[in-house]
């Protein structure tokens, strides 16, 4: 058998692979926060919560009314994406002039209401989520066995992660926000509303979460538990690449997954650790993080 | 002494006097309360409370929101039951492996904590806490899953046997009264007056010559010492450490009690924490989840009662006269 550093090359490549699928979802995760507290300056303790609610929404979809996966992979994130906004106007809006400490307790709260609510209807136990019948099944690559819906994630994941970069920095829009970031003042006064941006980045930023739980629906059991210690590793990430910096997050995202991945093939008694290992090293080394501009 | 200060001090004596009472009843309260209350759910309260009022000396006094706090308890819990489990020290020195193992991690962690300033370095104290909380999970000594069970309280000093309730319950007030009294201490002192004003303006108190790093660990270290008082307390009040000490949860937690008591007061988190606690106490027979509840007065006490209650008391017109001391000195 062939093997590298001693290890057998399929073991190797399949962490590869559960890397880079962890890879996936913290990208995605870390992407949306970095959206949101780039705009709101707001650390959004509730993008795990959210995360899960999607998972849920897509569950829900399927066994209450039948709706399949594919048109759930629209309308649950738009579920979450609208939910969110709500909330944004009607309670966060109020505290962006407060310390910053404020609007982190909200989420922190908001995250554990939504937990609990979950957990209170449906049990703490995870619900499984067929993999849709067109991704069954897998490709036999010779060296290693990969799964279809696997592969659909990671290429997913890559297309709505350019898609959001893309959209932030290369559209009109995305110039409006960058523009209300710097300043928000001086952009309301060209007509335009601030506020309304401010809800929509924040619907947005919470429905990628919810689009990437429905991606994990069928990868990770559907539970209510599913977003709260991933949101922590998420963290993390966004700390190492750097706070709102867009595409630090989704590089960082991609490679502490790998990272990640390959602790648990050369020591696995570190793979929980090892992201967090990094955050302390960077933050020892460069402080703004890999790609961040001192705040 | 001169007229004036003389008028001063008249005017201040009759309020000090009604501080002094309050501060009597409170004791008395404390000191009569296991004769009336399970004594096992006041020193809970009570190790919360010094857990609250630890976790507040650093957010309400230093300005800096820790959401690790959960690593310095649970370490503490963790290291004085092994301590006096696997080592056989007596409590009191058991207590102490605790303090000194929460300081160095509070070193560490604050260390690496107040290289960013705001909501950075609470992210950071919340990840390197899970950090440990995965480091909790797999090292040995802790038993993972099942925690350090039966600790044995033993003998305070050799003589006093814990396993009595009463004395048990008098030894946590005792060291619960001696943390207040610390704090108290360093928030009255001019090291407390500058670490207020670094919450107030850190650029300024730099500009004014003050090594505000060195400031702001020294507070991070102390307060992470006094919540490993707590820790330990709590592992020799229930006889086991667990992994909900220190999980994330636990540091969410302690936000709360602050939140809800008032941050920035030096008594708030002791009522944020007895209202914690027994609302917890009240809804683990129930159906409801407790996250669920503490979810939503989280929410709403952002919202609408910012202050905390003792927060909003000072703000009335009651809490004015009171703090009038406060605002001469």
């Amino acid at each position: 058998m062939t093997t590298i550093f001693d290890v057998p090359v399929q073991a190797f490549l399949g962490q590869l692979l559960i890397g880079l699928i962890n890879g996936s979802f913290y990208a995605m995760l870390s992407l949306g926060l970095a959206i949101i507290f780039g705009m709101l300056k707001i650390i959004n303790f509730a993008h795990g919560a959210q995360f899960m609610v999607g998972a849920f929404a897509g569950y829900l979809l399927l066994k209450g009314i039948g709706v399949g996966y594919w048109p759930a992979l629209i309308l649950a994130p738009l579920v979450v994406g609208l939910a969110s906004a709500a909330i944004e106007r009607i309670a966060l809006s109020r505290l962006y002039n407060l310390d910053h400490l404020y609007s982190l307790l909200f989420t922190f709260g908001l995250a554990l209401t939504l937990e609990g609510a979950f957990r209170y209807f449906f049990g703490a136990s995870g619900q499984p989520y067929a993999v849709p019948k067109e991704l069954a099944g897998g490709y036999n690559l010779g060296f290693m066995f990969l799964p279809k819906y696997r592969a659909w994630v990671v290429l997913a994941s890559l297309v709505i992660c350019i898609a959001s970069w893309l959209l932030i920095e290369k559209t009109k829009l995305g110039a409006y926000l960058r523009a209300s970031t710097e300043n928000p003042t001086l952009v309301r006064t060209f007509g335009i509303n601030v506020p309304l941006l401010l809800t929509f980045t924040y619907g947005m930023g919470a429905a990628l979460a919810g689009l990437a739980g429905m991606l994990a629906a069928p990868i990770y059991q559907v539970s209510p538990l599913m977003g709260s210690n991933l949101i922590i590793v998420v963290f993390a990430v966004v700390v190492v690449g750097g706070m709102g910096s867009i595409l630090g997050a989704i590089i960082t995202g991609y490679m502490l997954g790998i990272l990640e991945g390959l602790t648990k093939v050369f020591y696995p008694e570190a793979s929980n650790i090892v992201i967090f290992v990094i955050m302390a090293i960077i933050l020892l080394v460069r402080p703004a993080g890999l790609m961040g501009r001192d705040a | 002494m001169n007229s004036q200060a003389r008028i001063a001090s008249s005017t201040r004596r009759p309020l000090l006097r009604l501080e002094t009472i309050l501060l009597g009843i409170g004791v008395l309260a404390l000191v009569l309360a296991p004769f009336y209350f399970y004594p096992i759910f006041l020193m809970k309260v009570l190790c919360f409370a010094l857990f609250a009022c630890a976790f507040n000396l650093l957010l309400g006094y230093t300005g800096i929101l820790s959401f690790g706090h959960a690593a310095f308890f649970g370490g503490s819990a963790y290291f004085t039951a092994h301590a006096v489990k696997e080592w056989g020290f007596s409590p009191e020195l058991g207590i102490l492996v605790g303090v000194a193992g929460a300081s160095l991690l509070g070193l560490v962690i604050g260390f690496l904590a107040i290289r960013r300033q705001g909501i950075y370095s609470t992210m950071i104290t919340l990840a390197l806490s899970q950090m440990f909380f995965f480091f909790c999970l797999q090292a040995p000594f802790t038993h993972g899953e099942d925690g350090i069970q039966n600790i044995p309280r033993g003998h305070l000093f050799g003589f006093i046997d814990l396993e009595q309730p009463l004395y048990m319950y008098f030894f946590v007030l005792t060291a619960f009264l001696a943390g207040m009294f610390v704090i108290w201490r360093v928030i009255h002192s001019p090291y407390g007056m500058i670490l207020r004003s670094i919450r107030e303006n850190e650029n300024r108190a730099i500009s004014l010559g003050y090594s505000v790093a060195r400031y702001k660990l020294g507070a991070f270290v102390m307060s992470a010492a006094l919540a490993g008082l707590a820790g330990g307390l709590k592992a020799l009040v229930f006889q086991f450490a667990t992994l909900t000490d220190v999980s994330w949860q636990m540091s969410g937690e302690v936000v709360l009690m602050t939140l809800l008591g008032g941050i920035g007061t030096l008594v708030g988190p002791v009522f944020g924490a007895a209202l914690v606690t027994g609302l917890g106490n009240y809804f683990a027979t129930s159906e409801l989840p407790v996250t669920l509840v503490t979810g939503i007065i989280f929410m709403i006490c952002v919202l609408v009662f910012r202050r905390g209650m003792i927060g909003e008391l000072y703000a009335s017109r009651l809490g004015r006269r009171l703090s009038r001391r406060d605002d001469e000195d």
